[in-house]
């Protein structure tokens, strides 16, 4: 048995994953060595990083199946691994200007990112599913101790032992899942088993193996019936690091999701479809629900999130290619939405803290007149008004659930999306129709960047970003099939 | 499978001696040994007190620390044990393979020294 | 044959009644300890199965290094373990629905275990029956799967920072030995001579 890397250049379509290792390697030494107080320049260099690395994988796009197939490098990981290290870079941008109080100020967070950043690199490239296990433990690992950064608060200690708890349950049954599928098909190869599973004789071994399979990874998208970590570790993590996981891990197993089902199930797309279906429904109604009755802000994002998984699954049951379309333009979007979110909230900073509960708000039209306009058109883009981005988003996947004939799945989102509509408009009232209760301090400049170009592209999503976002995704989604 | 019986049987042998030895020197003294116990004799004594509260404290966080760096360290003497073995067969790209992940491990112990996590205080 | 069955039966038993144990056992530390009963009988079992290097890799990680974790993780949190029993039998029937829920799955996997003869033939990587399983884990580690191995390196690194972040305290103002400084210390460095003037002190 010997490996397929004959020489160096072998290794090209695996370049940024390794620069992404080498660079965590060197911040590492760099933290440990520097003198004085590291952690801003070590996150600086961390934000350098990650842009470097997706430069480099946009300038050279090298497709290849490396490694005995155990990795693959194609459209479809490069239009993710861009989107995941937009939001990590945007996350640690994001921690900046708040490290001290969130008890991020160690150089070891910016490291962490950028592990979990390799970590969701290897999910999304993924062709194996011992490749798939690998990179997700990677990712896990770095972010069940991010949630726990914050030592001296009970919360995020809380918040980093749930989840690693959950976690590890979710580890377990999809590993559990995964050894059935191998036992029943005697591959690990995302391909190999699909080509196995075309010849027919499926046994009911491999559809336990396989619900077990799409449990695990249900739980790190936070469909419902596996979300119930969600609120409490979002709640409980200092915000930055909320941030963070809300964006990039949410694409990365998403990414990882689609392309376990549509390579390797796509033999047996009636089975994988139902459980799809189902997480899609659950998660969409229990989320606009459940979301109705909160008061925390953090809280309220954590289920308005659940949601948006619950709605970007509808295009993946579609099982079509406009289907996966319509995912990587939600996750795009979904992406852009919620960092703009969170600089929103990281902005608004009293005297003792941050703006954590919805009647924070109250007033902020007249306080601080950007961050609420911001604000407001993030919740109307969440709902899903036109023309802003998030109507796109809703538009492309409920497209291609009727285009598949899943017309009760497209009523049942729409219903979704009109109840969900009734917190976000809360949200926009206590801003617009309160009284001011809180003073706030003036936000620092990088969190109205990213702010202000949030809302610029969703506002303008149609007329600017639209069309090459969507031909990308095309061509993306293209890859896989 | 008996021949792989028969290549294990010194151990099932050792094991079993050592067993025998240990249950003898457990069931020895409730045999021979002369009991009479009452209550005074078996209580908990504590300077004529009572035992104020639970024998077990908290241990410090800091062995946690040293066994989970021992830990760590352990698993990456496991991936050695099959490299050894078939060092012979995966040649010079499997000898920088593992000089690869000794290196990344290597820079996980820089760390920890520099950081003072294998000093006590 | 009937020899290895017979090892199978003794291993499988004391297994199941050692995790019984574990669970039911009042005291937390005598639970640990049947832990590692546990862990030794699932050795046996995967010797018998021929994974030799499975085997000692559970006796060398779980009971050399795993178990005693849980020991010091016992006795470091504290946790009065009589007290939280007592929600024990509130729960347990939920406990006792999902167990059975979990093992008619199970049995249903069994009972629908077809050896399709091409799976073995299909085997991503050929079983090759006069390998030693340590070789033969060690010719594809390193060379066909080396990607999935410095992965494994990096979790291993990540883990080790974790541990580091979440649980080092340096208690402040603790002067360390450092012993290159203290060697190279020389009588001009520490020593210094004062000429005090009669009658003022210091």
């Amino acid at each position: 048995m010997t490996s397929d890397l004959m020489s160096l250049d072998a290794l090209l379509p695996v370049l940024p994953e390794i620069a992404l290792a080498l660079g965590a390697l060197a911040l590492l030494m760099a933290g440990v060595f520097l003198k004085g107080e590291t952690h801003a320049s070590v996150s600086g260099i961390a934000i350098g990083l990650l842009v470097a690395v997706g430069v480099l994988a946009l300038l050279y796009p090298i497709d290849g199946v490396l490694f005995n197939g155990v990795f693959v490098a194609d459209g479809f990981g490069r239009y993710m691994k861009t989107l995941i290290l937009i939001g990590s870079a945007l996350a640690l941008v994001l921690s900046l200007s708040s490290a001290g109080e969130n008890g991020l100020a160690k150089f070891e967070y910016s490291v962490l990112v950028v592990l979990a950043t390799l970590g969701m690199m290897i999910m999304v490239s993924a062709n194996d599913l011992m490749s798939l296990y690998i990179g997700l433990e990677l990712q896990s690992l770095a972010l069940y101790v991010v949630a726990a950064i914050k030592r001296e608060s009970t919360r995020a200690s809380e918040a980093g032992l749930k989840y690693f708890v959950l976690g590890a349950l979710s580890s377990g049954m999809l590993l559990y899942g995964a050894s059935l599928i191998y036992g029943f098909t005697g591959q690990t190869q995302i391909d190999e088993i699909a080509k196995v599973l075309s010849l027919g004789d499926r046994s009911l071994g491999l559809t336990v193996g396989l619900v077990f399979l799409l449990a695990g990874l249900a739980f790190k998208i936070s469909a419902v019936p596996f979300h119930m970590w969600t609120p409490d570790v979002y709640e409980g993590a200092p915000t930055p690091v909320t941030a963070f996981f809300a964006s990039a891990p949410k694409v990365a197993a998403m990414a990882l999701l689609i392309r376990v089902v549509m390579d390797s199930f796509e033999p047996i797309a009636l089975q994988w479809q139902q459980i799809v279906i189902f997480l899609s429904v659950a998660s969409m109604v229990l989320a606009a629900f459940a979301a109705i009755g909160q008061k925390n802000l953090k809280r309220l994002i954590a289920y308005s999130s659940i949601g948006h998984v619950g709605f970007a699954l509808v295009g993946l049951s579609a099982g079509s290619q406009g289907g996966v379309d319509g995912v990587a333009i939600y996750m795009a979007i979904y992406l852009t939405m919620t960092l703009a979110l969170f600089a929103c909230l990281l902005a608004l900073r009293t005297e003792d803290g941050f703006a954590e509960q919805i009647s924070d708000l109250s007033g902020l039209a007249q306080t601080k007149p950007f961050i609420a306009a911001t604000m407001a058109i993030l919740m109307f883009s969440l709902i899903g008004v036109p023309p802003l981005a998030g109507f796109f988003a809703k538009w492309y996947v409920f497209l291609a659930a009727v285009e598949a004939e899943l017309f009760v799945l497209a009523v049942i989102g729409v219903l979704a999306s009109a109840v969900s509509a009734f917190y976000y408009l809360r949200i926009v009232k206590v801003m617009y129709f309160d009284e001011p209760v809180l003073q706030f301090a003036a936000a620092p400049a990088e969190l109205r960047v990213v702010m202000g170009a949030g809302a610029f592209l969703l506002v303008t999503y149609f007329f600017t970003v639209g069309a090459p976002l969507g031909a990308w995704a095309h061509n993306a989604a293209g890859s896989l099939f | 499978m008996s021949e792989l019986l028969s290549a294990y049987l010194p151990v099932v042998i050792f094991i079993a001696l050592a067993g025998v030895i240990g249950l003898a020197l457990l069931v020895a003294p409730f045999l021979i040994a002369i009991k009479r116990p009452d209550p005074e004799k078996v209580s908990a004594y504590e300077c004529g007190f009572e035992a104020f509260d639970d024998a077990r404290m908290k241990f410090d966080v800091r062995f946690y620390l040293v066994a989970i760096l021992f830990i760590i360290f352990d698993l990456e003497v496991a991936f050695l044990f099959p490299w050894a073995a078939s060092f012979r067969e995966v040649g010079w790209f499997g000898f920088w393979s593992m000089m690869v992940f000794l290196g990344i491990l290597t820079i996980g112990f820089v760390y920890e020294w520099r950081k003072g996590a294998l000093e006590w205080d | 044959m009937t020899l290895s069955l017979f090892f199978f039966y003794l291993f499988a038993i004391v297994l199941v009644g050692a995790a019984v144990m574990v669970v039911s056992s009042r005291s937390p530390v005598h639970s640990v300890l049947f832990l590692i009963l546990a862990f030794f009988n699932a050795a046996g079992l995967f010797m018998l199965a021929g994974a030799e290097f499975l085997a000692l890799m559970l006796i060398i990680v779980y009971v050399g290094a795993v178990a005693v974790l849980f020991l010091f993780v016992v006795m470091m949190l504290d946790v009065d373990f009589a007290e939280l029993r007592q929600g024990f039998l509130q729960y347990a029937p939920i406990g006792l629905v999902v167990g059975i829920i979990l093992a008619l799955e199970l049995i249903m996997v069994a009972v629908g275990f077809v050896v399709t003869p091409e799976v073995a033939s299909a085997s991503a990587v050929a079983i090759d029956p006069t390998l030693s399983n340590t070789e033969a884990l060690g010719r594809v580690l390193y060379t066909r799967y080396v990607f999935l191995f410095e992965g494994a390196g990096l979790v291993l690194l990540v883990a080790m920072i974790g541990a580091i972040v979440l649980t080092l305290r340096h208690k402040p103002g603790i002067r360390r030995q450092d012993v290159g400084a203290q060697v190279a210390r020389t009588p001009a460095m520490s020593v210094e001579n004062v000429k005090v003037k009669s009658g003022q002190g210091l």
